[in-house]
């Protein structure tokens, strides 16, 4: 098969075969591995087109860095992982055998370091001592001393891929989909299930991982009414295509199976043949589908037989080779032994035999091989060694296959070794088939052992899903099909479609087909062949997580007998492959080692996702500015004119400060607060929430739920509100007003707006239904504008007829009338402790009362502030807010124990009742001042005592700062904390507050936590 | 993803929903006398059930509505939802 390079320097396909295959010969596509230029077609994986250029060894291992090739075809492979792109395409932990071959494809092998060929790791194999199974834990063990140095070195030995670390530069989005059918798997049985139920008129979704939709009519040389199955799998796709109520889609694994007939699938869009990448949008699309009923035709998983030396490059599962023959049209090798426990060996071997690959043997473990398949083989001349097992393998300098040793084995475990080694390149091997039941799985449905087909299956009487062909259990092509048909109809029929007479015929398989004899034949249960005496290799369990037979054994003798313990101290079955070709294996072997039957140890959990998901495709359109919506407040283009300067709080945006030319932030911050205290300023407020309340009850159901009375509040006047949690936790405060008898409109803090909104809700239809009383949040339909300061009345009465004299509107009181010629609510309240007035308009209306407001007021010297000003201004005066309301505070805790009714019940009283809460020792809040009046406190300090200056840690705590500004009004910095004892046990006393972190340590004397206008003069005025 | 039958929205996905502890006819609030004992069960202790269970979902991204579902804790099956007593059920 030696052929020449062509014009162009690039080396031939030298393993591909001269004829057959799906792929398409007239077209060939240039890919890179590891900097080399090879070539392939369409309709090649990057497995086929590698092992078509005859490169076997594509990776290293990830802990004993040993050569690994390809194993097997599909999403099972666990040791064909490669890296692709570059920069931020850079994609680590691909599996070669699921990535579609595309022209300019660039690859490159992972975990070998400096190179594939000649790896630094490997040559210190005789180091993996020092790792044995369970590492990881035992490494906790060591001094701490040695982790700094030894973790960089186990990292860089064991590992899979490294990440890119640019952001992704590629687009993914979200569907959902509704149906009254979704099959998984396009092969015999999907096509037929998916076709049987169209037929019924049921709106179909069919999916597929693989870009090529056959399953294995596509691997296998299967003949379908006369002709090749590749005709009659193109005929169904025709009938499915071209029908509306059909959507078929290739390269799109369906990855989980959750509640309620909900899955989600990832479709691979520049995998599928039918993408031109120029013009493609998204490069995956994440499917959320509703099906009515679902058929899993997903067929089942090889695997391998265990045997020392079986992880060489050449060492391939049986079917995969018959499908690299079939479906590529590669040779995966030049010449073979196959070895295999079951029948389906020997189909392999006519496969080779048909290719043109010389067999040098087909090794059976089970002793007097009679059938029509073996009889087939040995017809044409084939040595047959039943009753012997390859005990070992012999590899070339590179690491590939080179020869294995034959054995006689009796069942029981007895080997013997005859000195017999068969030159080869290529061991198909197989330890027969595991259904692939782990969508079924997903939802709790516990899988069966079967002791004739030596597999789990899926438990029937279990789970949602219709289950055809293979994944329900082995069974000949021609029941494959039929059960597919069933499936199809039963699940239309069940989703509420009416069934045809006919339609959808079955077709017919030739009776000589090899996929008809196999089924039902003798198994071997051989797990783990002996390892000889002296042996050159290995006997690998899990290929990607290296977990060998003794690893299980030591394992077991360690005490990890539960099968979930074996799994995450070894590591078998926790790769990327999660194990799809070990796992049984593994099990087996525990059974063995309990000398419990299998069923008894059980499987691990299946979970969700069948296969790896990109982390791109899980988010979406959901990363960056599109993470999480943007709330404005209706003044928000008005003050970005006026150059506010913006910061997220929560979802909103709000003004931070509105510089002046080219003034820091506290310089804006000082001339914000200092022109409001001395003339007027005004803030944009419509960021609280705000909740109307209505109904003849509403008085009542305020009382229920605030801690002070409600039911005396005359119309006209507002009232400072503190809300509970039923556990008697501060949960939020604000201020409602009575606007009539049955009509209050409250408000609550920014942050928990929608939290207080449930929360009266839960109330109102849990608690009380007798209520007669009516909740609307309208955060959204205000624009509220705060005016504070001295001047803020004279201002006020430019622009509104109302009497808002001190009389008229006294503070705490509501009026309703025109401001600026805008329908209004004007609250008398005040939050930075100045004479202030709260207006509301419809929020239409605000952008027109920012203006006119900021017109009337150019005379006073109004200037707008923002939240910056407006937290300074609050913590000057003592106002509590989200710091001080963190869920771990009483009212009591915040000073506000006199607002607490004695006099009705409320929700949270009863266990605000609690001694401990009502401990003078509690946490209580405080003012703080530093003593030298100059050195600002920081939020999050902690307040320790004097005598601990510079103690080493641990050193008690007393407490912590919760808010603290520079204090511009009172001309000191200052500070609200929580205090052990309060202002009872520490008034006028110097404590330390200390910042660990910056090192930093101030004395600070406790004060009342009113700094500023503690008489409440202004406000009143 | 489980689909919650809204009494009044019909079935929707679960992401619309919250969960909102017992269903209060079998966990109920209790009387503003009963001893803190009793108050500190109700608010800090909960059934854990393993298979069929009454519970309180409300439809937050829906029409906010507070009612309960009897839901197998296990397989995640909905055997049916109604709404708190003295509701009228719309269906
Ligand atoms: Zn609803």
């Amino acid at each position: 098969m030696t052929k020449a390079p062509d014009e162009t320097g690039i080396a031939p396909q030298a393993c591909r075969l001269e004829t057959g295959g799906h792929i398409d010969r007239d077209r060939t596509l240039r890919f890179r591995f590891d900097g080399r230029t090879l070539t392939g077609h369409p309709g090649d994986t990057l497995a086929s087109a590698l092992l078509a250029n005859g490169v076997r060894l594509v990776a290293r291992s990830f802990k004993y860095h040993t050569p690994r090739g390809i194993l097997a075809e599909g999403a099972e492979d666990p040791s064909g992982l490669v890296a692709l792109g570059r920069g931020a395409r850079h994609e680590p932990n691909t599996r070669a055998t699921m990535t579609t071959l595309t022209d300019g494809l660039e690859a490159r092998s992972q975990n070998a370091w400096p190179s594939l060929r000649w790896d630094a790791a490997a040559l210190m194999r005789p180091l993996s001592a020092f790792m044995p199974v369970g590492f990881y834990y035992k490494t906790f063990q060591w001094p701490p001393q040695v982790w700094p140095l030894a973790e960089p070195v186990l990292r860089r030995m064991a590992g899979l891929g490294t990440s890119p670390r640019q952001p992704d530069p590629d687009t993914y989005e979200h569907r959902t989909a509704h149906c009254d059918v979704l099959v998984v798997g396009a092969g015999p049985a999907g096509l037929m299930a998916a076709w049987a139920a169209l037929a019924a008129g049921a709106r179909v979704i069919l999916a597929d991982e693989r870009a090529s939709l056959g399953g294995c009519l596509l691997k296998e040389r299967t003949v379908l009414n006369d002709a090749p199955a590749a005709d009659w799998v193109q005929t169904v796709l025709g009938e499915l295509t071209s029908d509306s109520r059909v959507t078929v889609l290739p390269a799109t694994t369906v990855t989980g199976q959750h509640d309620h007939g909900f899955w989600l699938a990832a479709e691979r869009i520049y995998d599928r043949p039918d993408t031109d990448p120029a013009a493609a949008g998204p490069r995956q699309r994440l499917w959320h589908i509703r099906a009515k009923q679902t058929v899993l035709a997903t067929g089942a998983i090889e695997r391998p037989l265990v045997f020392a030396g079986n992880d060489r490059p050449g060492v391939m599962l049986a079917g995969s080779v018959r499908a690299y023959l079939n479906q590529y049209a590669v040779a995966p090798g030049h010449k073979a032994v196959v070895f295999a426990s079951h029948d389906e060996g020997y189909r392999t071997a006519l496969d080779l035999v048909a290719a043109g690959i010389p067999v040098a043997a087909v090794v059976d473990p089970r002793a007097d091989v009679r059938g029509p398949l073996p009889d087939r083989v040995r017809a044409l001349g084939v040595p047959v060694r039943d009753g012997y097992v390859i005990g070992d393998t012999r590899g070339t300098a590179s690491g590939g296959l080179s020869a294995v040793s034959v054995h006689r084995y009796r069942t029981g475990g007895d080997m013997v070794s005859v000195g017999e080694w068969l030159d080869i390149d290529l061991l198909a091997t197989s330890g027969g088939w595991n259904p692939t039941l782990h969508l079924h799985a997903h939802t709790g449905a516990r899988p069966i052992w079967d002791a004739e087909t030596l597999a789990f299956q899926p438990d029937p009487d279990r789970g949602p899903a219709w289950l055809a062909g293979a994944c329900g259990g082995l069974k000949p092509l021609d029941a494959v099909l039929l059960s597919g048909r069933e499936a199809g109809r039963g699940a239309a029929e069940a989703a509420g479609l009416r069934l045809p007479e006919g339609g959808s015929p079955c077709p017919t398989v030739a009776p000589d087909d090899p996929a008809q004899a196999t089924a039902g034949t003798r198994r071997a249960a051989l797990w783990a062949v002996p390892k000889p005496a002296v042996a050159n290799g290995k006997r690998f369990v899990d290929l990607q997580s290296d977990v060998t037979v003794e690893d299980v054994a030591l394992a077991h003798r360690e005490g990890l007998e539960s099968v979930e313990h074996l799994k995450r101290y070894t590591a078998l079955g926790m790769g990327t492959d999660q194990g799809k070709t070990s796992n049984v294996t593994g099990l087996t072997l525990l059974a063995a080692a309990r000398h419990q039957p299998i069923p008894e140890v059980g499987t691990t959990t299946f979970r969700a996702p069948y296969t790896p998901i990109t982390l791109g495709a899980l988010a979406g359109t959901a990363t960056g500015e599109q993470f999480a919506p943007v709330r404005r407040s209706p003044l928000h283009d008005v003050q970005a004119e006026a150059g506010a300067v913006f910061q997220a709080t929560g979802l909103w945006l709000r003004p931070r400060f509105f510089p002046r030319d080219g003034e820091t932030l506290a310089e804006a911050v000082q001339r914000e607060v200092r022109t409001t205290r001395e003339r007027v300023g005004m803030v944009d407020v419509s960021f609280l929430g705000k909740i109307d309340i209505q109904g003849p009850d509403a008085a009542e159901f305020l009382n229920r739920v605030y801690v002070n009375g409600w039911t005396g509040l005359p119309v006209g006047k507002v009232r400072y509100g503190l809300m509970l949690r039923e556990d008697g936790m501060v949960l939020d405060d604000g201020t409602t007003a009575r606007l009539a008898e049955d009509h209050f409109a409250m408000t609550t803090t920014t942050a928990n707006a929608g939290r207080v909104m449930e929360h009266l809700e839960h109330a109102l239809q849990v608690y009380w239904p007798e209520l007669d009383v009516r909740l609307v949040s309208t955060t959204d339909a205000w624009a509220a504008i705060a005016l504070a300061g001295p001047r803020s009345r004279q201002l006020l009465t430019f622009v509104t007829d109302l009497d808002v004299s001190n009389d008229a509107l006294p503070f705490m009181g509501v009026a309703t009338g025109d401001v600026c010629g805008i329908p209004a609510r004007v609250f008398r309240i005040s939050f930075s402790g100045e004479l202030a007035y709260e207006i509301n308009v419809p929020a239409g209306y605000g952008e027109t009362l920012w203006r006119r407001l900021s017109q009337a007021g150019s005379a006073l010297g109004l200037t707008p502030y923002g939240s910056e000003a407006l937290g300074v201004m609050r913590i000057e005066k003592g106002h509590v807010a989200g710091p001080e309301l963190d869920g771990r505070t009483t009212p009591h805790d915040l000073g506000l124990g006199r607002m607490v009714s004695t006099k009705k019940s409320f929700i949270g009283h009863r266990l605000l009742e609690r001694p401990a809460l009502t401990d003078p020792d509690r946490p209580r809040l405080v003012g703080l001042v530093p003593e030298d009046g100059r050195t600002r406190l920081l939020a999050g300090s902690q307040i320790i005592a004097v005598e601990h200056a510079g103690a080493p840690p641990p050193i008690p705590r007393l407490g912590h700062i919760s808010s603290a500004c520079s204090g511009p009004s009172v001309g000191h910095p200052v500070a609200l904390g929580f205090l052990t004892g309060g202002l009872e046990q520490w008034a006028d006393q110097t404590v330390l507050v200390t910042y660990p972190l910056k090192g930093t340590q101030v004395r600070a004397r406790v004060v009342p936590p009113q700094f500023y206008d503690p008489e409440g003069s202004r406000q009143n005025a | 993803m489980m689909l919650i039958p809204c009494p009044w929205c019909g079935p929707r996905p679960r992401v619309e929903f919250t969960y909102g502890g017992p269903d209060p006819s079998t966990h109920p609030r209790p009387a503003d006398t009963a001893p803190l004992d009793v108050w500190t069960r109700y608010v800090y202790e909960r059934d854990n059930p393993k298979g069929e269970a009454r519970e309180l979902w409300r439809h937050g991204a829906g029409c906010r509505q507070w009612f309960v579902v009897e839901r197998d804790t296990v397989t995640h099956a909905v055997a049916a939802s109604e709404p708190l007593p003295g509701v009228e059920d719309p269906r």
